[in-house]
């Protein structure tokens, strides 16, 4: 119930966020230098074609017309055809974005689980040479850009050490699953095609890591210092009293709560991970949507920048409503306390 | 940014206590130095990083006396010297065109300092800005525009707008600096907005208010100083997150256009020569981490020393 206004009041504002996202976006696309027809068909092209073509995208119309075709068109489903693959956006977003999902729901997990048991380590063997190296690393991690890891990635596994593939996200020769999800792990697995799913997951370990390392320590951090201030609280005192084990203790009573402020920063960190996407993609060769993204931004191509930004956006948003509902039933301050506060 | 963000919440709830305490930070830090340094340095990292920050800086500053091969931070080529494996005459070995790699580093480091301090210097005055008036005048019809304004800009992953802003301009140094000046502002305004609009609602504005101070008095001369540690604090801690994203732009391509020499653009390059020239990436990609590294360490020391004084 009052889980419920929260959450209305968060899907509101989302959709406002989207709304005033896409005058950003339009906005930013129509501040290029140049006249996009002309950067679409080159500098050869007829200048009656280049005239025909202005007249399709709509640019010889004011402004807030030319926002009211694309908003509309963005309803409909009709983002407009991008100026270098000649396709429709959408048929290319849809096509790219479940690379990019599988890519980063892979790294999402990998952070989620890597950021709770080091989080857990160090907090339970606080002040010991485990809690120090686990703040070592996390120093690092945090320094470490993602499309740097890629890279090093890259050289390591893709020349000296080849035990990993580093291109793509299917071998040469495997016969990928039919499509179902588009997720190409789930797919195969879905249709027991154990080859392909065996073969896909090799190639999806290293950019997934390249992405999620650096929210991870910074994460693993968070843990255990939330961990490490919860530890002297006197529930915990009670509960050992009960002659609860330690170990229950420690995963049970501790660690739920413990997580909040976890959960807050990892949906930050999840959503992020889709910006560094645009790099990790890119050094990988991973047909996703990123890739897609940057490639457009590179060529200038407007309608394909201006859907990959509203998917992103749309993404953020959503994965933010999801994060704040974890948050809410990891802390029942926050569930009670927004009917109540503001 | 993430954990600064959690960490700045934290720091908005502890504001009160601040207020009590400190009239004017800016006074105090000057007749403290002793002891700020004291708490500096009590966290021996901190001083590590500042150690790392000082030298990126001289070598950044002094490039064309301190480089090797002042002259191979521009369109050099010597053809019979490429591709040289590290050594002691080429620290950090050549790249394809010859040129000294370790010297296109510390003049790679000017354009990433620029970039720091130039999107710092345009981002937080605005943001800072917005967040008083918006946190002063709050529950008003300014508060919500300019609060939603914000939320659009946060909106997004920054990187993904900065590299759209960046690429449907011109890609040059300048350009990359606009483009992270866009994106910056919003976090520094979302900040000062909560820690402005708790101060509104202290006695000394209330009186300050009653004896007929002008709004331009409040904000200005009542509540920015009280907001001042913690905005201090974010911009020593963002630094390294600027130049993080600096390099990210020029990995693609968006920064400083060659000859110049980029950080993020030498990995890119440099990955073309894999793994024949594993130097012209391993060392720009190193020479990354050990700034960010640097000016995180230095920022966590910046915090520790304005933070604890709220104690």
């Amino acid at each position: 119930m009052k889980l419920g206004s929260f959450l209305l009041r968060r899907i509101l504002l989302s959709i406002f966020v989207i709304f005033g996202l896409s005058i950003l976006i339009f906005v930013i696309a129509r501040i290029v230098p140049g006249d996009p027809a002309r950067l679409a068909l080159g500098p050869r092209a007829p200048e009656d074609v280049v005239q025909r073509l202005r007249e399709q995208m709509h640019l010889d119309k004011p402004l807030p017309v030319q926002y009211y075709f694309w908003i509309k068109g963005v309803f409909t489903g009709d983002l407009g055809d991008s100026l270098v693959t000649k396709r429709p956006v959408l048929e290319d977003i849809k096509e790219y974005l479940p690379a990019t999902l599988e890519l980063a729901i892979f790294a999402g997990i990998l952070m989620a689980i890597f950021a709770i048991l080091l989080g857990t380590l160090a907090a339970r063997f606080r002040d010991t040479w485990i809690d120090g190296v686990i703040r070592v690393l996390s120093y690092f991690g945090v320094a470490v850009p993602a499309f740097v890891v890629a890279v090093i990635f890259m050289l390591i596994f893709g020349y000296f050490w080849p035990i990993l593939p580093t291109l793509g996200r299917l071998s040469p020769g495997v016969v990928p699953p039919r499509t179902i999800t588009g997720l190409l792990t789930l797919d195969s697995l879905i249709q027991g095609n154990f080859v392909a799913f065996w073969d896909s997951f090799k190639h999806l370990i290293l950019p997934a890591i390249a992405l999620s390392l650096g929210g991870l320590f910074q994460e693993a951090r968070i843990t255990r210092s939330s961990m490490v201030d919860n530890m002297n609280k006197d529930f915990l005192a009670a509960e050992r009293g009960y002659g609860i084990p330690e170990r229950v203790i420690m995963f049970k009573y501790l660690l739920k709560p413990s997580l909040i402020p976890t959960a807050s920063v990892m949906a930050l960190d999840f959503a992020s991970l889709f910006g560094n996407a645009f790099l990790v993609e890119l050094i990988f060769n991973w047909p996703g949507v990123s890739r897609y993204g940057v490639t457009a931004m590179l060529q200038k191509d407007l309608n394909a920048i201006s859907a990959v930004i509203i998917v992103f956006g749309g993404i953020f948003v959503i994965v933010n409503i999801i994060v704040d509902v974890i948050v809410a039933f990891l802390d029942p301050r926050i569930r009670l306390g927004a009917a109540k506060g503001t | 940014m993430q954990q600064k963000e959690l960490e700045m919440t934290n720091m908005n709830q502890n504001h009160n206590a601040l207020v009590k305490t400190v009239a004017n930070p800016k006074s105090l830090f000057w007749t403290n130095l002793g002891r700020n340094w004291y708490k500096f340095s009590r966290n021996p990292l901190s001083v590590i990083g500042l150690v790392i920050v000082l030298t990126i800086v001289i070598l950044a500053i002094f490039a064309p006396w301190i480089a090797p091969f002042p002259e191979h931070a521009g369109p050099f080529t010597d053809y019979k010297n490429a591709g040289q494996p590290p050594s002691l005459q080429h620290l950090f070995g050549t790249d394809n065109n010859g040129r000294d790699i370790f010297s296109r580093v510390i003049f790679a480091f000017r354009g990433a300092l620029i970039m720091a301090v130039v999107v710092l210097a345009l981002s937080v005055p605005p943001g800072v800005l917005l967040g008083l008036i918006a946190g002063y005048f709050h529950h008003t019809w300014i508060d919500t525009v300019v609060m939603r304004i914000t939320d659009i800009f946060l909106g997004v992953p920054p990187l993904i707008l900065a590299l759209a802003i960046a690429s449907v301009l011109k890609p040059s140094l300048m350009n990359a600096m606009i483009a992270v000046t866009v994106m910056w502002w919003p976090w520094y305004t979302r900040l000062v907005y909560g820690m402005a609009s708790s101060i509104s609602n202290e006695y000394f504005v209330v009186a300050a208010e009653l004896t007929g101070a002008s709004k331009f008095h409040i904000i200005f001369r009542e509540i920015l100083p009280n907001c001042l540690s913690p905005i201090f604090t974010k911009m020593a801690l963002d630094v390294g997150w600027v130049i993080l994203m600096g390099a990210s732009l020029s990995f693609v391509g968006l920064g400083e256009q060659p000859p110049t020499p980029a950080l993020g653009r030498m990995v890119a390059d440099g990955a073309r020569y894999m793994p024949t020239y594993w130097w012209m990436t391993v060392f720009p990609a190193l020479a990354i981490v050990l700034t960010i590294l640097g000016f995180n360490l230095a920022g966590d020391g910046v915090r520790d020393m304005l933070e604890t004084r709220m104690g």
